[in-house]
């Protein structure tokens, strides 16, 4: 046997031979060149943003010269800090926006919880009636905006608290609806339920399609009886779903937009979101950089607060449902009560909105639904000086016609980015498992889950409104609506490319590397191809969310760069309620047909079944 | 053109060392198999070979190439190294056919159309599934996958070929077929190869030199003849065989072995007293009677497997049990007698301290 001396032969660390060896062997590990770069680009989208606004926030601002005249512009300050916690005004600025969007979230949060999951109880472990379509149609609220039902809402309950029309409930009775019902609390809780119930569905019905009845079984011949086997066995199961389905609505509803900003900003009931929203308005950005890190204080503990109490560490992973259906109840005589009720309950979440909205779009005078007041105006109207401010109706309106070019431009970049960038961290991940760099990539792509839409838009406008280095000012482009859409579905996206890639055995690549195949065509020849069904499944769903998405954008946009959420929002701030429902029910008209169209063409090339979530 | 050289390979996962200096040679055309049980490192070397893994220390050369060097600074990619692989799960890539799956590397090669489809028709036609071009691997059974995969190096023809267990996924009776065509790949290729197998009847019955592999080191190098018939330790004496080999341990009384229930002779060189020796010798080796004759030992019968060919015995003297292997198909009652032998040249004796074989340090 040789002597183990050999070791000395290692060169040292900074000569010649040692660079040349870790040169090649960088050059012979692409995962390792991959995860650098990828983790340089996220640390720079993600982690400097924030480390710009915890800046940005503690010093003193130009506008600051309004409050304090004898300011040093660019020194450091506590003045946001103080007021917006120690200040009177920190009442109105900080503690009771607090005070709504805790009520909201959690109120939000259990509704769509228990909805959500007696939906997926139904479906999955019953024989109720008409499943296949309830199992559509249920994922539906998923492709809407979220605050389609606020629009429909108003539809229907609007009073002449601020004036111009009323909703068709005052029409119809002539009474004014009281202002608790039209506006506030009461109703954005229940219209964001409505939303938000899709996302604990299809978690919980996916966790729930994956218990397998077996494990139910053998607790029945231990003994038990039927609620405590729920109790005892599919519940603990369950508890990871449960977590992530909490933990992902509770910080969507922290961040949302559309919704509070429409039925609340009216009576001033203020939540985090529109708070922030007031305050870039006002030129006040440095109280909003502090809201924002507040709110993102508010995710980070509840996550750990709802991991500590589910006890499950990684409670936000989530799962796919690859279901094997199996041992469904009987529902006996309830089979057709049930089913009438999921009727009644699609009926008020989907198409009642939906109906109102058309309605509202094809009204001559607002306010007015009678049968003589119907005009195609809204939509086909050539601008009219008398109507709604001389626009035009939606296929003669420029504006809105280039708001749809880009809102289209903008889900298939961000979906594009957002393939790829998920293809290159799963890649990346599942080839370095083990290593450092792995955990770390993994870490970082999932950090935009934290941030709340609201205050990563807020971040964004921190960093990118001056330039930084060799990159441009990026505010009022539309270069920066597609970066933030595809860093904050990048936690959905990286893991879908994670899994993609777990399911390809890593010797199908190898066996391509040992043939002398080099990387650029394993990853085109072999990797793209095999991960696809995957892949598309991710980008149908970032083409969705951007399509619908406000409140991450709507401090980003400006006329330049609009898409048709945010044109629907002005449509709404100036009281233009047919325009507004009209261009909304063209946006939800668009999502349906892109992602039915993208459906039928990935079945046809033979990529695999899709799943949500 | 075609030799493997290892020179002091080490490689370490984190504090686990799994191949420990490492030193390995294999000659232009010889069918090389590295043998031991799972975790002992020879997956690890092979793939060290082929590129895939980068050892910690230690130089690799293919042919007049070095291909890995610590020292030097060298590391060629697997997909530089010009070897052909093959995989435990075959990895034919699922989403293309049979014919693109073994052209796919040559179209990367920049070969022209006709040498390609010259090369894909005598490969198809070389493992026997000509007219199974178009068809996609998961149309195919467990051995037509294996022969495409088989088929993808044949077209490639690369001069080192490596197979880690190839065969494994493979059902009893197919395993026997694919040996002999993996024996006619490695002739037809004339091509330098390394198999990696936990399978004793795969290594003795493919290769030319056999090593065996335990806890990141070689217990022994040799031809299939040496390894069963002269193991160097008692490592190897008991891994390879199935049945697996008789050990007693025992004293030495001056010319024998006393083992308690048993007396084992000792050849000259090893005749001494009251040094602790164990002595091996193969279940086909010891010699049965059925009928008494001076000087056996009487045994009884204790359970009976005839295999069809042969029939293994476990045969029971006092506390001591001892398999014996005799063709053909025995039928005998349990616990009839029967009395055995051993041959003097037919016994292996090694030293418990060091493990290793007395008898072949002594030749």
């Amino acid at each position: 046997m040789a002597p183990v001396s050999r070791t000395r032969d290692r060169p040292a660390f900074w000569s010649l031979r040692n660079f040349s060896y870790q040169a090649y062997r960088l050059k012979n590990r692409p995962e390792l060149i991959i995860g650098v770069l990828a983790l340089v680009f996220l640390g720079f989208v993600v982690m400097v943003p924030l480390l710009q606004i915890i800046k940005e926030a503690f010093t003193f601002q130009r506008y600051d010269l309004a409050y304090q005249p004898d300011g040093n512009v660019g020194g450091f300050t506590l003045l946001h800090f103080d007021r917006v916690f120690f200040q009177p005004i920190s009442k109105a600025l900080f503690f009771k926006p607090l005070i709504n969007s805790l009520m909201m979230g959690v109120a939000v949060t259990a509704i769509a919880l228990v909805v959500g999951f007696s939906l997926a109880w139904l479906m999955v472990r019953t024989n109720v009636h008409f499943k296949g379509t309830f199992g559509a149609m249920l994922v539906f609220p998923y492709m809407m905006p979220s605050w389609v039902m606020a629009l429909a809402w108003l539809s229907l309950f609007k009073n002449d608290r601020i004036g111009g029309s009323e909703g068709l409930l005052t029409y119809m009775t002539g009474t004014q609806v009281p202002d608790w019902v039209a506006y506030g609390y009461l109703p954005i809780v229940f219209t964001l339920a409505m939303h938000y119930y899709a996302y604990a569905y299809l978690l919980i019905s996916g966790a729930l399609a994956t218990v397998d009845s077996e494990l139910e079984e053998a607790g029945a011949t231990s003994g038990m009886g039927k609620w405590k086997r729920i109790r005892v066995i599919t519940m603990p199961l369950l508890m990871p779903a449960i977590g992530s389905a909490i933990v992902l609505t509770f910080i969507r509803i922290l961040g949302t937009f559309g919704t509070p900003a429409l039925l609340g900003m009216p009576v001033r009931f203020f939540t985090f979101s529109t708070q922030i929203y007031a305050s870039i308005n006002a030129r006040n950005q440095g109280d909003a950089y502090i809201l924002a890190l507040v709110l993102i204080v508010l995710a980070v503990s509840f996550i750990w607060i709802n991991s500590r109490i589910i006890g499950v560490r990684k409670s936000y992973v989530t799962m796919t449902g690859k279901g094997f259906r199996k041992h469904e109840s009987d529902l006996g005589k309830w089979r057709w009560p049930a089913a009438i009720i999921v009727i009644l309950f699609l009926c008020i979440t989907v198409a009642l909105p939906l109906i109102l909205l058309l309605w509202e779009s094809l009204t001559l005078i607002p306010g007015n639904y009678s049968l003589s007041n119907l005009t195609s105006y809204f939509w086909a109207g050539q601008g009219n000086m008398q109507l709604a401010y001389g626009e035009p109706g939606v296929i003669h309106n420029r504006g809105i016609l280039e708001a749809l070019g880009n809102s289209i431009k903008l889900g298939f970049a961000a979906a594009l980015f957002n393939g790829a960038l998920g293809l290159l961290v799963g890649y990346a991940v599942v080839r370095g498992r083990g290593a450092r760099l792995s955990r770390w990539l993994e870490a970082i792509a999932f950090a935009p889950y934290i941030f709340p839409s609201i205050a990563l838009g807020a971040i964004y406008i921190g960093m990118f409104s001056t330039n930084i280095g060799p990159i441009p000012a990026l505010y009022g482009t539309f270069t920066i609506l597609i970066l933030i859409t595809v860093i904050k579905n990048l936690p959905f996206t990286s893991r879908t490319g994670i899994a993609a890639m777990l399911q390809i055995h890593q010797s199908l690549e190898e066996t391509a590397r040992v043939q002398g195949i080099g990387w650029f065509r394993r990853m085109f020849r072999i990797i793209i191809p095999l991960s696809m069904s995957g892949l598309v499944a991710g980008m149908l769903l970032t083409f969705i969310t951007a399509m619908r998405e406000l409140s991450l954008i709507i401090l980003l946009i400006s006329p330049g760069n609009n898409v048709l959420t945010g044109l629907i929002f002005g449509y709404q701030e100036q009281d233009m309620a047919q325009h507004s429902a009209a261009v909304t029910l063209m946006l939800v008209m668009f999502i349906i047909l892109i992602s039915v169209i993208v459906r039928l063409m990935s079945r046809r090339a033979g990529v695999g079944k899709l799943s949500v979530v | 053109m075609g030799q493997i050289r290892l020179d002091g390979i080490v490689k370490s996962y984190g504090k686990e060392v799994v191949v420990k200096n490492l030193d390995l040679t294999v000659q232009p055309g010889e069918f090389l198999t590295i043998l031991g049980p799972s975790g002992c490192g020879k997956t690890t070397t092979l793939r060290m070979i082929a590129g895939l893994e980068e050892p910690d220390e230690g130089n690799i050369q293919l042919g007049d190439r070095m291909v890995f060097s610590r020292s030097d600074g060298v590391v060629i990619p697997p997909e530089a190294r010009g070897l052909g692989l093959i995989f435990q799960s075959y990895a034919l890539w699922p989403h293309m056919t049979v014919a693109r799956n073994i052209t796919l590397a040559l179209k990367e090669k920049k070969l022209s159309k006709t040498e390609i489809a010259a090369r894909l028709e005598n490969a198809l036609d070389l493992v026997q599934l000509t007219g199974y071009a178009e068809r996609y691997p998961s149309e195919l059974s467990g051995g037509q996958q294996q022969r495409v995969a088989v088929a993808r190096l044949i077209a490639l023809r690369p001069s080192i070929l490596l197979m880690d267990e190839p065969l494994s996924n493979l059902d009893a009776k197919l395993r026997t077929e694919m040996r002999a065509s993996l024996k006619r790949l490695h002739r037809d290729l004339k091509a330098t190869t390394v198999y990696v197998t936990h399978d004793q009847i795969e290594a003795l019955t493919l290769s030319d030199r056999v090593i065996i592999m335990n806890e990141g080191k070689i217990m022994q190098e040799g031809t299939p003849f040496e390894i069963y018939h002269h193991p160097a330790n008692i490592f190897v004496a008991e891994f390879i065989g199935d049945p697996g080999i008789n050990l007693f341990h025992g004293v030495t009384k001056n010319s024998t072995l006393d083992c308690g229930d048993i007396t084992v002779p000792l050849p000259e060189n090893l005749a001494s007293a009251d040094r602790r020796l164990i002595a091996a010798i193969r279940p086909e080796k010891v010699l049965v009677s059925e009928t008494e004759k001076p000087g056996w030992q009487k045994v009884s019968t204790e359970i009976l497997q005839p295999t069809g060919a042969d029939t293994i015995l476990q045969v029971r003297i006092g506390e001591t049990s001892i398999t014996l292997l005799q063709p053909g198909f025995i039928t005998l009652a349990e616990g009839s007698k029967l009395w055995i032998n051993f041959a003097p040249d037919s016994i292996s004796f090694f030293d418990p301290e060091t493990q290793d074989n007395l008898r072949s340090t002594a030749d």
